[in-house]
């Protein structure tokens, strides 16, 4: 199951990157999503999987004896896919805009401005 | 002192924010409100940084959970400066931004976004747990997401699609560290991470971390490679926002590199290495980029970019001594850079124009004011008594002392740079006679009203005053960077004061 998740982090961060380094506006939208949730499952598999134990004491028991599912990066998550919702959000928003004000969805032609000097 | 108040200078921003949403679309009223707000925190953070400086490290452990397992704040002497700083430029901005910033753009929130990205440089400067610090930033990058892009003026746009790209893949990248480091140490206080990761086996991999820490924050601080998105997006928005934007959110990373690189990890020589040439490269990038810029903005753009070599080279050094430089020309920085944007938005309003080629005869027309823009720019350069000389003459000591000529000779030229520039903009905007009379058309600042003028001239003349003041009061400064360096040199200081509870 880790090995699955080790390389499931190394194809969502290679396509990510690569879909960034393209010049139109959808796929760099689209790779930044699939780099923010590579970054997610990173998260999750440096928890360590547990499968089946909950984070809960026993009655009976003061404190752990067994080895339990870490809910540490389960929060973390939870919070990055919540942070990454609200900027995907913002940056679909924005790049709409950008293609109704410059009629364009190519990257290169968004530096008309940085020619003069 | 109850530790509870801490919180103060984040609250009071999230409260005034919260209570410009009450007013939306009373411009009048949002005015008032972000004045009043911007003082009671102005008040708070100078109350949070004299009694820091009076008790010492002061820490709060959020809902009552200790150091390693909640949410831990802190303010040192380091966190309590940043905190005065972002204190001083925020009521100035927000002063200026009553008179500056057009009336559409408040209709649409400008203020109560403002105050949510002072309050994310807070969170961000007083957060004790990394995971949190994570949070701090998105919190500031969606806040200045919106700024920038608010009044949706076509090159507004191109700058933004830079800018947005690049502080998202920095936050990925930062995200993406946070993981990594919290699979090998367990931990996301930054002070228990200082010793669990001093106790990891596995030195390669802690490098590998600090480096993707590095990455991130480096794009933040616009060093070398990563620089490009600053001079392409932050000549766009509004001279205010430049003004915030120059003076702090880079300083945000520079902050973050201190606290990450002092206290979890402690550099070896590859690491300062790295630094040591980053720094190079920077500042020789910033320089040859500000030689062939014209628009004034843009020329304070790749200054920024120039003068953050000057902080990570002082990280590079990692002396004492070139930490009390650092944090010396720290202070210096924020304070001149944002007085300087302001400065352009004024020039721009009298003048309608930012390119100094067009540009003349400021002297003539307002000399009281070109004496203030005077003692701004010449603080810049740092001509003797004025406060960049004070910093930039340790850092050339300890590069001396170190044997870095190679950093030295870089120091030297990247100031050489800028008093060449900062000569030839005195020359075109204020000496040389304009080539066309200005007409009364042109002229947007003189039909101001007597309080709108007010308003725009006073935030500047108080930086400038500030400016002055940490020149000519330098030993007081200094004495404030030294503790901050001990403190950064010695962070022991800092994790007892976090971890105290646990002894």
């Amino acid at each position: 199951m880790e090995l699955l998740l080790v390389a499931l982090v190394g194809v969502l961060y290679s396509a990510g990157i690569y879909l960034m380094f393209r010049r139109s506006m959808v796929k760099l939208l689209l790779g930044f999503i699939i780099l923010g949730n590579g970054a997610n499952i990173l998260i999750f598999l440096m928890g360590e999987l547990t499968k089946g134990k909950a984070p809960i004491i026993d009655a009976e028991e003061t404190h752990f004896v067994d080895a339990y599912a870490d809910p540490v990066p389960q929060a973390l998550i939870l919070t990055a896919i919540v942070i990454s919702f609200g900027l995907t959000a913002f940056a679909i928003v924005l790049l709409n805009k950008v293609y109704s004000t410059t009629g364009s969805d190519d990257l290169d032609s968004l530096n008309i401005q940085d020619l003069d000097i | 002192m109850i530790s509870n108040f801490i919180l103060a200078p984040i609250f009071a921003h999230m409260f005034t924010a919260v209570l410009l949403m009450f007013f939306w679309k009373r411009v009048q009223a949002q005015k008032i409100i972000s004045i009043i707000g911007n003082s009671i925190a102005f008040i708070m953070c100078w109350r949070l940084f004299s009694a820091t400086w009076k008790y010492g490290n002061i820490t709060l452990q959020l809902g009552g959970w200790e150091a390693p397992f909640g949410i831990t704040f802190v303010s040192d002497t380091l966190s309590a400066v940043m905190v005065l700083l972002t204190a001083i430029v925020s009521l100035s901005v927000g002063i200026y931004s009553t008179s500056a910033i057009n009336i559409s753009r408040i209709k649409y929130g400008y203020f109560f976004i403002y105050h949510f990205l002072i309050m994310g440089l807070m969170g961000a400067f007083l957060t004790g747990d990394i995971f949190n610090l994570y949070v701090w930033f998105e919190v500031v990058i969606i806040s200045s997401f919106v700024l920038l892009t608010l009044g949706g003026k076509k090159r507004q746009m191109e700058g933004a699609v830079k800018y947005v790209t690049m502080n998202m893949l920095a936050s990925v990248i930062f995200l993406t560290a946070i993981g990594i480091l919290y699979g090998i140490t367990g931990s996301l206080n930054i002070a228990d991470l200082a010793n669990q990761v001093a106790i990891i086996e596995n030195r390669g991999l802690v490098t590998v971390t600090s480096l993707l820490f590095f990455v991130g924050f480096g794009i933040k601080s616009a060093v070398f490679p990563l620089y490009f998105w600053l001079p392409s997006s932050y000549h766009t928005p509004p001279s205010a926002i430049g003004a915030i934007f120059g003076g702090l959110l880079t300083k945000m990373g520079v902050y973050s590199l201190f606290r990450v690189f002092t206290i979890i990890f402690k550099p070896d020589d590859f690491i300062l290495q790295v630094f040591i040439v980053i720094a190079i490269l920077t500042m020789i990038s910033g320089a040859f980029g500000v030689i062939n810029k014209r628009n004034i903005r843009r020329i304070l753009s790749y200054f920024i970019v120039c003068h953050i070599g000057y902080l990570i080279a002082g990280i590079g050094l990692y002396t004492e001594l070139a930490f009390v430089g650092v944090i010396f020309y720290l202070i210096h920085d924020v304070i001149v850079k944002s007085n300087l944007f302001m400065m352009s938005g004024l020039i721009q309003k009298i003048r309608e124009t930012q390119d100094i080629t067009r540009l003349g005869g400021l002297y003539k027309d307002y000399p009281k004011l070109s004496l203030i823009f005077a003692v701004i720019l010449f603080s810049l350069v740092g001509i003797p008594p004025l406060s960049g000389f004070w910093p930039k003459i340790m850092l050339f000591q300890e590069a001396f002392v170190q044997k870095q000529y190679v950093l030295l000779g870089t120091l030297i030229f990247a100031s050489f740079i800028t008093l060449f520039i900062v000569a030839r903009i005195w020359s075109e905007v204020f000496w040389k006679d304009l080539l066309k009379p200005n007409s009364e058309e042109i002229d947007h600042f003189a039909p101001f009203s007597k309080s709108g003028k007010i308003a725009l001239i006073l935030p500047i003349t108080a930086l400038a005053g500030v400016s002055l003041y940490i020149g000519l009061n330098a030993p007081v400064i200094i004495e404030v960077s030294e503790r901050v360096a001990h403190e950064m040199k010695n962070p022991s200081i800092y994790i007892d004061a976090v971890m105290k509870n646990l002894k």
